[in-house]
């Protein structure tokens, strides 16, 4: 049985739904990243786990035990807030020692988890410091540090890292990773910014007004999207998706992307779909992530389903690893990932290496991936 | 040119800056004209206020007035100086504006932290409470005192003064508190810290500036009033601004302006005191770093 269970949880706020029927398992030790746009209840769904919003219907079962009625402190949780949530008339020590003072721990064991976990962070010299002689960062550590020293079951984050700058949020995620891997703690964690998502996750479960999307392996969820949405949203810069028609080849069914002032673009079909599903002159819609797309000797060489195409070159955006190139197809922009040295010029006519065995196609009225 | 031009410039600003320290300066003496004539006034001798200019220093400086005012002055028919009176205020204030204060602290916490349905209709009605003038309220009040027993004493007073007091403390914390990070209540939540808890623990420490603002402005209003220290108190259990009163008007025997004028300081001291002291205290930003940074 699973760590976390929730099953068809219910939140609304008057007449509004904010979440509608939500079903999520975790296992012990996994990190569950919750993951969409703001407003699409994820840190209402952190609530509800935590105990600070009751919820309207459904159950939400921890370690096996229903605690949907129990107050926050019954539910054995820990949780890190974005502002960090730092007692402002207390020390460090204080801080970290509170939970435990409310829960009737002697003093000396206090001390000793404190020093303990002071010392896993490597924070012990900030121990008599109050919250505003620290920095984001050193806020961040103590706030990380308030919620392990008591041991829960369950660790909760709510965007812990928006608050860093760029730098040190990139830090900070490698060091909850570590934290992860080294305590084997179970960990949901809000975010919306999805490259965390990707970084920290076992197991990603994507939002949207109220409703998952999916969940699965952040390589699921890049790799194999559910739908338009879940493949827009993650990847930066996020998945080409092209209007194509189907229409039948000689060696069966083709894909054929329109374009202004050239010829039809024509790939065979994604390994990813079985062809006989597909009728000829049916929409689809293509969606091949910018990596996918290459210069011909930076294809995936055990691929079969490399299509080479030539194209006019629009905009060349060198970002120093990579070279994104923009060229127009199916009356969309379409962006190609090369290498970094790529010598490429707005203009030029090139061939672009689209690997479609790394494409999926959509349907366009249902929005759902085909398969 | 463009030198002169500067220069003219220069010069009307210090014209300028002239005028209106000129200004500040007479309107700062001018206000401060009538404490300076009631201090040289209190050190003086009868005689000599007869004598001499209102505003002249005591030529023969003399305490006697200060000792009496606290100590023999006649107030109605007993005449043991203000001090008895000075105590009741001290008596009525201290508790008044303790719990008030308190009270309004617990208000604010519940009415933002402790949202229930119809919280904003209590806050309302609360806050009607600041509006309602003291004179419509003075016969009821004093009915009820009275059928509680408490009409004549110190405590009918401190009751009375709570109850008024609560519209304008409930509205200071409130606002305060609406400003406190929701965030704060919930990690506290989480620690395991109760209702009690997370307001002696957590709130009340960090509300350092708006108890101060409270305390003053409730230590002034209470130490000042008049109508209720007159309306519901009888002649032994009023407070030092009746007692004043009582004594200046007095109709009998020759008019003491020294004595007067020392009673009058005494009973302004504390509030005085209070704004002196707690001022200092009376600094912002005590919140600087509980929350992102």
């Amino acid at each position: 049985m699973a760590f976390l269970e929730i099953k068809n949880l219910q939140k609304r706020y008057g007449k509004v739904d904010v979440l509608k029927g939500i079903d999520l398992d975790l296992d012990k030790g996994g990190f569950l990243v919750l993951v969409g746009p703001s407003g699409c209840g994820k840190s209402t769904l952190l609530n509800a786990i935590a105990g600070l919003e009751t919820i309207s219907g459904g159950d939400i079962l921890i370690d096996g035990n229903v605690v949907n009625d129990l107050r926050p402190s019954m539910r054995d949780i820990a949780m890190v807030f974005q502002s960090y949530a730092l007692y402002p008339n207390m020390t460090v020590a204080q801080n970290m020692a509170f939970g435990m003072e409310m829960r009737g721990v002697p003093k000396p064991e206090r001390e000793a988890a404190v020093q303990r976990v002071a010392k896993l962070l490597q924070m012990g010299h900030l121990l008599e410091r109050r919250p505003s002689q620290l920095s984001g960062g050193q806020r961040q550590r103590v706030a990380m540090g308030r919620a392990l020293v008591r041991d829960p079951k369950l660790f909760l984050f709510d965007e812990p890292l928006s608050n860093l700058d760029a730098k040190l949020r990139v830090d900070m995620r490698t060091e909850i990773k570590k934290l992860h891997a080294a305590t084997g703690t179970t960990i949901v964690y809000v975010t919306h910014d999805q490259i965390e998502a990707m970084t920290l996750a076992t197991k990603i479960a994507v939002l949207r007004d109220g409703l998952l999307q999916q969940v699965g392996t952040p390589h699921e969820v890049y790799n194999r999207p559910a739908n338009l949405f879940v493949a827009e949203f993650m990847g930066s810069p996020s998945m080409n998706l092209l209007t194509a028609k189907v229409a039948a080849g000689k060696g069966g069914m083709m894909l054929e992307l329109a374009r202004e002032h050239d010829a039809p673009i024509l790939l065979r079909v994604p390994s990813s779909v079985v062809q006989t599903k597909l009728a000829a002159g049916q929409e689809v819609i293509v969606g091949i992530r910018p990596e996918a797309i290459t210069d011909p000797d930076g294809a995936d060489r055990n691929s079969t389903l490399v299509e080479t195409v030539e194209a006019k070159v629009e905009v060349v955006e060198p970002a120093g690893s990579d070279t994104y190139v923009v060229t127009h197809a199916a009356g969309r922009e379409v962006i190609a990932r090369m290498r970094g040295d790529a010598d490429v010029r707005p203009g030029q006519r090139i061939p672009f290496a689209f690997d479609l065995g790394r494409a999926v196609l959509f349907d366009p009225k249902t929005q759902v991936r085909l398969a | 040119m463009s030198g002169r031009v500067d220069s003219g410039m220069a010069g009307g600003s210090v014209v300028t800056k002239i005028v209106i320290y000129g200004l500040l300066l007479f309107f700062a003496l001018l206000f401060l004209t009538p404490l300076f004539v009631m201090l040289v006034t209190s050190f003086k001798s009868l005689d000599e206020i007869r004598d001499g200019n209102m505003l002249a220093l005591p030529q023969n400086f003399t305490i006697e007035p200060w000792l009496k005012a606290w100590g023999t002055a006649c107030i109605g028919l007993t005449c043991g100086g203000i001090k008895g009176y000075f105590g009741n205020s001290i008596e009525m204030v201290v508790p008044a504006v303790t719990i008030s204060t308190l009270l309004g602290a617990l208000n604010g916490y519940v009415l933002t932290k402790w949202r229930f349905p119809g919280h904003k209709m209590v806050f309302a009605l609360m806050l009607f409470a600041c509006f309602i003038p003291f004179q419509a309220v003075l016969i009821p009040v004093a009915r009820v005192l009275g059928l509680v027993g408490l009409s004549g004493t110190v405590g009918g007073l401190i009751v009375v003064h709570v109850i008024y007091g609560l519209g304008f403390t409930t509205l200071f914390f409130r606002n305060y508190y609406e400003a406190f990070p929701s965030e704060l209540v919930r990690a506290a939540m989480i620690d395991g810290a109760g209702f009690w808890q997370i307001f002696w623990r957590i709130l009340l420490p960090a509300s350092g500036p708006i108890i101060i603002v409270t305390v003053i402005f409730q230590f002034t209003n209470i130490w000042n009033d008049f109508l209720f220290g007159s309306s519901f108190t009888a002649s032994e259990s009023v407070p030092m601004t009746v007692a004043l009163n009582n004594l200046v008007n007095t109709s009998t025997g020759v008019k003491e302006y020294n004595v007067d004028m020392a009673a009058a300081i005494i009973a302004a001291l504390p509030t005085l005191f209070v704004y002196v002291v707690a001022g200092r205290y009376f600094v912002r930003g005590l919140m600087a770093g509980a929350v992102k940074g």
